[in-house]
């Protein structure tokens, strides 16, 4: 069943982005080609490529392929859809995992603080701290942290993904994953100063909105039976938030948090080309400057298959966390 | 102080002053049942909290004196106050259902708190939930302790709370109406299971409830509340006898339970409530001067 939606998803997303990257102005073929280009010269590229042929034709072809493994050749790079796209995946995978990772951590913490020191003026320091940083949009948190750690005190580098001096032999494109599992801490160093603001900036409207839905609960969770039990065998506040209410309060929160997630993974696109990151939406943004239709085709359908794997991956995670539904 | 449990003149207020309950003052004496009856709203829960230290963050005590086994709890810093609440007293909860959390197993949440506040071993802690799962007569204790709060009864979890409140062999029980959210062919064996267990253990315990046919079953003294306010206090035998209190005798006659089980429920009348809030009044009155 999930199977299915998913399969029928992904489909409507490729007509979808079939139709109007054809639909939009602009010639792919002629951006390729030197000045002083025939027509010929034009029709000739036009007919290699198919785009000589109507669009539900070129679908087909394109969908033909595409069933096959084949993804088509990206026009500007003059290769392989699906290798060019499979060899950024990973760059902008560890991007996003780490930008997860850090909201939860700081939206996390800041709900357990404010939680902890509810109804008083603590509390509203941390609503007012979310609210400023939910109302500033990820792409100028990334100028914002330019500013600062770029600039001002330049610790982190503002752009790249690796020291090129490094010289790593890296397997896969994991860098991060595989630096760890090989205990380079010289090159996690690296990866981590490049990635940190990057990350940062996207972390930091997440990490806003996990911390007030998960405050929320955690309050609403305080007030319930088991907790004042709890209290009354002698546990204090600190043990009874993160003990006893926190395990419950976080499965609301759950779903919202993967919604919000892939926002987070479109975000990348933009920042990427900020930071000038090497990953997936930093590439999305050339194949769009050049009209590299089977490209964007490419990365959108990624993007896509990207987000439902998130959502699956939340639910999973809600049933796992979750006795009610695991043993049922 | 006459009762190892001694409220003297309790106030608790709302933050914005208006009085919840009015200088309460009960014994509760070693080993005995004191019952604490009243209307809906007259404060009984908030008496327990009170002690417990479990108020409402919208209210606090004001006035007066908790005393426990010999320590007035006011006195005490809070985590000193929530130790000694810890280790001497426990609670038999209202609702079975949502007094457990649903994300832990049984065992953990009766043995826990034996390891981590009164720094019993685990395997004597493992030890006492069984043996005492066994006493509120569980079958098959040692499954039901690996199981999730949602795959057993009400029935079943009220017994498993009261296990988990003998565990530490406390001195005082406070039991807020235990047996209201229970199906009523439960609540007579949860009453026999508490009323057994009180007389097993010894342990002295305030049982809050609204039927005085269930008070004269299982209490040997008890306290009548009204809007905040004792308005009697008495050993069993005489209530029963001769009510003091207009509203005590008016609550007596109001409960079919104890005069006639099949006689219809004569609320109280106007003229008594307005007498006792009258009494209520000048009380206030006279706390004002
Ligand atoms: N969180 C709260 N904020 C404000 N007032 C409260 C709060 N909780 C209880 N009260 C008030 O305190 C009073 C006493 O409530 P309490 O729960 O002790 O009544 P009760 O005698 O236990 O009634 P019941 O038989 O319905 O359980 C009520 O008038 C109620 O309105
Ligand atoms: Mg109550």
């Amino acid at each position: 069943m999930r199977l299915l939606t998913t399969v029928i998803t992904l489909f409507g997303v490729a007509v979808i982005v079939f139709v109007v990257i054809r639909v939009v102005p602009g010639n792919p073929i002629a951006m390729m080609l030197p000045p002083g280009a025939t027509d010929a010269d034009i029709a000739r590229l036009q007919a290699q490529y198919g785009f000589d042929k109507s669009i539900f034709d070129q679908f087909l072809i394109w969908l033909s392929g595409v069933l096959q493994g084949d993804f088509g050749t990206s026009i500007s790079l003059r290769q392989p859809v699906s290798r060019l796209v499979l060899n950024r995946l990973p760059a902008t995978l560890e991007l996003s995992i780490m930008a997860l990772l850090m909201a939860v951590l700081m939206g996390g913490a800041l709900a357990l603080f404010g939680t902890r020191f509810r109804d008083g003026k603590t509390e509203g320091v941390v609503d007012v701290t979310a609210g400023m940083a939910l109302s500033i949009p990820d792409f100028l948190w990334g100028l914002v942290l330019i500013l600062l750690f770029g600039v001002l005190w330049p610790v982190f580098h503002i752009s790249g993904r690796i020291s090129p001096a490094l010289n790593v032999d890296f397997t896969t494109n994991f860098y991060l994953f595989e630096a760890i599992a090989r205990l380079r801490f010289d090159v996690m160093a690296d990866l981590a100063a490049h990635m940190f603001m990057p990350a940062l900036a996207l972390a930091i409207p997440l990490a806003a909105i996990i911390s007030q839905l998960l405050k929320q609960s955690l309050k609403e969770t305080m007030h319930l039976d088991y907790v004042t039990l709890a209290r009354t065998k002698g546990y204090g506040e600190n043990h009874v938030i993160t003990r006893e209410a926190l395990p419950n309060a976080i499965l609301p929160t759950l779903t919202l948090v993967g919604v919000q997630f892939t926002f987070l993974i479109g975000g990348t696109v933009i920042i990427e080309r900020l930071f000038s990151y090497e990953g997936l939406g930093n590439m999305a943004i050339d194949a769009v400057i050049n009209r590299d239709l089977p490209l964007i085709q490419g990365i959108v359908i990624l993007f896509a298959l990207l987000f439902t794997i998130v959502n699956l991956a939340v639910d999973m995670l809600y049933v796992v966390l979750n006795p009610r539904l695991r043993h049922a | 102080m006459n009762g190892f449990l001694s409220i003297r003149n309790l106030t608790v207020r709302l933050k914005n002053g208006s009085p919840i309950l009015r200088s309460v003052s009960l014994d509760v004496a070693a080993g005995q049942v004191h019952g604490l009856v009243g209307e809906s709203g007259a404060g009984k829960s908030m008496i327990g909290k009170a002690v417990l230290g479990t108020l409402p963050r919208a209210l606090s005590v004001t006035g007066g004196e908790i005393w426990l086994d010999g320590t007035n709890l006011m006195s005490l810093s809070p985590t000193e106050r929530r130790r000694r609440i810890g280790a001497t007293a426990a609670l038999i909860p209202q609702d079975p259902l949502t007094a457990l959390n649903p994300s832990k197993r049984i065992g953990p949440q009766i043995t826990r708190r034996l390891v981590d506040i009164l720094g019993w071993s685990r395997q004597d802690a493992q030890d006492r939930a069984l043996e005492l799962l066994g006493e509120v007569h569980i079958p098959d204790p040692a499954r039901v302790m690996r199981n999730y709060p949602h795959e057993l009864s009400g029935g079943m979890r009220q017994r498993i709370l009261i296990a988990s409140a003998f565990a530490a062999e406390p001195r005082l029980i406070i039991a807020d109406e235990p047996t209201t959210a229970l199906d009523v062919t439960v609540q007579k064996q949860i009453l026999r299971l508490i009323a057994d267990m009180q007389t097993r253990h010894g342990t002295a315990l305030l049982f809050v409830t609204h039927d005085l046919g269930v008070v004269s079953k299982v209490c040997d003294t008890l306290s009548v509340l009204y809007a905040g306010k004792v308005v009697e206090d008495a050993r069993m035998h005489r209530f029963f006898m001769r009510p003091i209190h207009p509203y005590s005798a008016a609550l007596l006659a109001a409960t079919p339970t104890y005069t006639d089980p099949t006689g219809s429920l004569t609320p109280v009348s106007q003229a008594v409530i307005d007498g006792v809030e009258a009494e209520v009044a000048q009380h206030d009155a006279r706390r004002a001067q």
